[in-house]
């Protein structure tokens, strides 16, 4: 007995050591920082001197801000792009699930803009997006149809950013539902035939909710990203746009800590910003919840 | 009788017309992701294209994809217009060290929390996994002012320093990754005297290797494609990232219109990924479709 857990608190101590180095990373990057940030957010911190008390004031300055409202409207506009993104990346998968010949080579094709970096995307689309010479307006000329100065436009460049996103996280999430789509057993869609279901009824019966538990963590993991859109926007909109209306929360919150450093008011955002996100996370939970079934 | 006749020629005819029914279907959806495929490919191609025009070519109506005179030349003028090549081998000091150190730890912390049997295992590990619900944004003014009291600003050190400590969503993966080894492995080489640090060199990391290489591979794109981080930390030109050095070539250029020169720029930029991607395309979309079916 007494050796047993002899050999116990050794397996513990070598267990312990073997995690150190991620709680230690954990509390110092993650627990500190959070602490730090809702303190912050209670003060007049400029990062230079001053960090007093002022209670709830950030907050409710926040609150007023017509700048804070603009850039979390125009965060949550750019989201429209992720319903867009999940049909077409559903239809793409259920295209390549077929076993065409040049399916990999599709997959790929589909995949690279996902693991092009993001900076020199956004040049390149920045230059597409050129009211005179850019690729989008040559290509809608064909067409006849004489296209915007996108990104010098209040109302064409949040519609542009969300194009590129779209564009950009595609294949990402076409890959997930193929690899959902291809553990659906194919029993369930002969069975379904003997049944008399045309192609239409298994695609919504069988195939959508099969799919459910990869639409869940593909929409979770866009708001998520997507609540926290920057580079894009630093990239081709560096002032955020004609009259703010490209500018994110993060874009915002960014300017007002590193540019005017006003860092408690920016913490109070950030934290605004982060209540925001789990808010959202835990109805989207919840929804999932009562909605989920289980198969045998 | 006559029924089950009926029945037969039925079925002896449908699979004729279905096989020919699915062909055409086969042919249109065929098409349909080929057109998708230009859509998605056509941008990148444009923007190599651009790089090695004239500049006369780029501002041509209607435009050109292969211009008349193929000019490499801005991709030998990039290197002296900005610190492109400081930008490379600070990317790649940041993303080699991150990245080596950073699975090391991340996988003998994954061998603990799968393997190892101590008090408040599951506690530690949704602690550690909770940690992704925190937005970076919340973080990132903290996080500046500690790095700027130990005089870290404007270094590599904010940037690679956290990474030494592990990743979260790599332990996680290869913690599941894990559990398809069975643990008498484990109890053999206790019994054989085999210390717990020889345990996961000599016996666990060999056999999760194929799984470790697929994470690693996509934390260095992600590092390497990163912008908010170096954009925080990293002022002046020759301590900046690949990715903010074009960013700001593309801010210097566009002003002159020297597409091609911020094109050329760009596609540097891009290029070693491409490479990464190519070269381990199996692995990297066979780890991703893993870690969506599991998340």
């Amino acid at each position: 007995m007494k050796t047993t857990s002899k050999l116990y608190r050794t397996e513990q101590r070598y267990a312990y050591l073997f995690i150190a180095a991620p709680v230690i990373g954990f509390l110092i990057f993650a627990m500190v920082p959070l602490i730090y940030s809702i303190y912050g957010a209670f003060t007049n911190w400029d990062g230079l001197g001053s960090m007093d008390f002022i209670g709830l004031e950030n907050f409710i300055n926040v609150f007023k801000d017509e700048y804070f409202y603009k850039s979390m409207f125009n965060t949550i506009y750019m989201m429209l792009g992720i319903p867009i993104g999940i049909v077409l990346a559903l239809l793409l998968a259920l295209a390549l699930n077929r076993g065409i010949p040049g399916t990999n080579t599709f997959r790929v094709l589909y995949y690279i803009p996902v693991i092009s970096s993001i900076a020199a995307i956004s040049i390149l689309w920045q230059w597409a997006y050129n009211g005179d010479y850019g690729l989008v307006n040559q290509f809608l000329a064909i067409f006849g149809v004489e296209g915007p100065n996108w990104l010098q436009n209040t109302s064409t460049v949040k519609p542009a950013l969300i194009i590129m996103a779209v564009w950009k996280g595609l294949g990402y999430t076409m890959l997930l539902y193929l690899a959902a789509l291809q553990s659906v057993p194919k029993s369930f869609y002969e069975a379904a035939k003997l049944d008399g279901a045309n192609a239409f009824k298994s695609f919504w019966h069988i195939t959508l909710p099969m799919v459910k538990p990869v639409t869940f963590f593909i929409i979770v993991t866009n708001i998520i990203g997507g609540a926290q859109i920057f580079t894009e926007i630093n990239v081709m909109t560096p002032t955020g746009g004609p009259e703010y209306s490209s500018a994110s929360v993060v874009f915002y919150i960014w300017q007002k800590a590193f540019g005017n450093f006003q860092l408690g008011y920016a913490s109070a955002m950030a934290l605004v910003l982060g209540l925001f996100i789990f808010i959202i996370t835990l109805i989207q939970f919840k929804i999932n919840e009562k909605n989920s079934f289980e198969l045998d | 009788m006559e029924v089950a006749v009926a029945n037969k020629k039925s079925v002896k005819a449908e699979p004729m017309s279905e096989k020919k029914k699915n062909r055409i279907t086969d042919a249109v959806v065929f098409i349909f992701l080929s057109f998708g495929a230009i859509f998605m490919v056509a941008p990148l191609l444009w923007m190599f294209s651009t790089s090695i025009k004239t500049r006369e070519d780029v501002f041509a109506l209607p435009p050109v994809w292969i211009p008349d005179t193929i000019s490499f030349a801005k991709y030998s003028e990039i290197w002296s217009m900005g610190p492109l090549l400081s930008g490379i081998s600070n990317s790649l000091i940041v993303a080699v060290s991150v990245t080596v150190i950073g699975t090391f730890t991340s996988s003998l912390a994954a061998f603990a929390f799968s393997k190892l049997h101590f008090n408040g295992k599951n506690k530690i590990f949704m602690m550690l996994f909770a940690s992704v619900m925190i937005p970076y944004p919340v973080l990132m003014i903290p996080q500046f002012i500690m790095f700027s009291s130990v005089g870290w600003v404007d270094t590599l050190l904010p940037l690679i320093i956290p990474g030494f400590f592990g990743n979260i969503f790599m332990i996680f993966f290869l913690r599941q990754f894990l559990t398809s080894i069975p643990n008498s492995i484990i109890e053999a080489a206790k019994i054989d005297g085999c210390s717990y640090f020889q345990i996961f060199y000599k016996i666990i990391f060999p056999l999760i290797k194929p799984a470790v290489a697929a994470q690693l591979i996509l934390w260095f794109m992600g590092i390497w494609n990163d912008y908010l981080g170096p954009i925080l930390y990293l002022n002046s030109p020759e301590k900046q990232t690949l990715q903010l050095v074009i960013a700001n070539f593309n801010a210097s250029y566009a002003i002159q219109s020297d597409y091609p020169l911020i094109m050329a720029a760009s596609v540097v930029a891009l290029l070693p990924m491409l490479i990464v991607f190519i070269v381990f395309q199996k692995q990297i979309i066979e780890s991703i479709a893993i870690s969506g079916v599991k998340g």
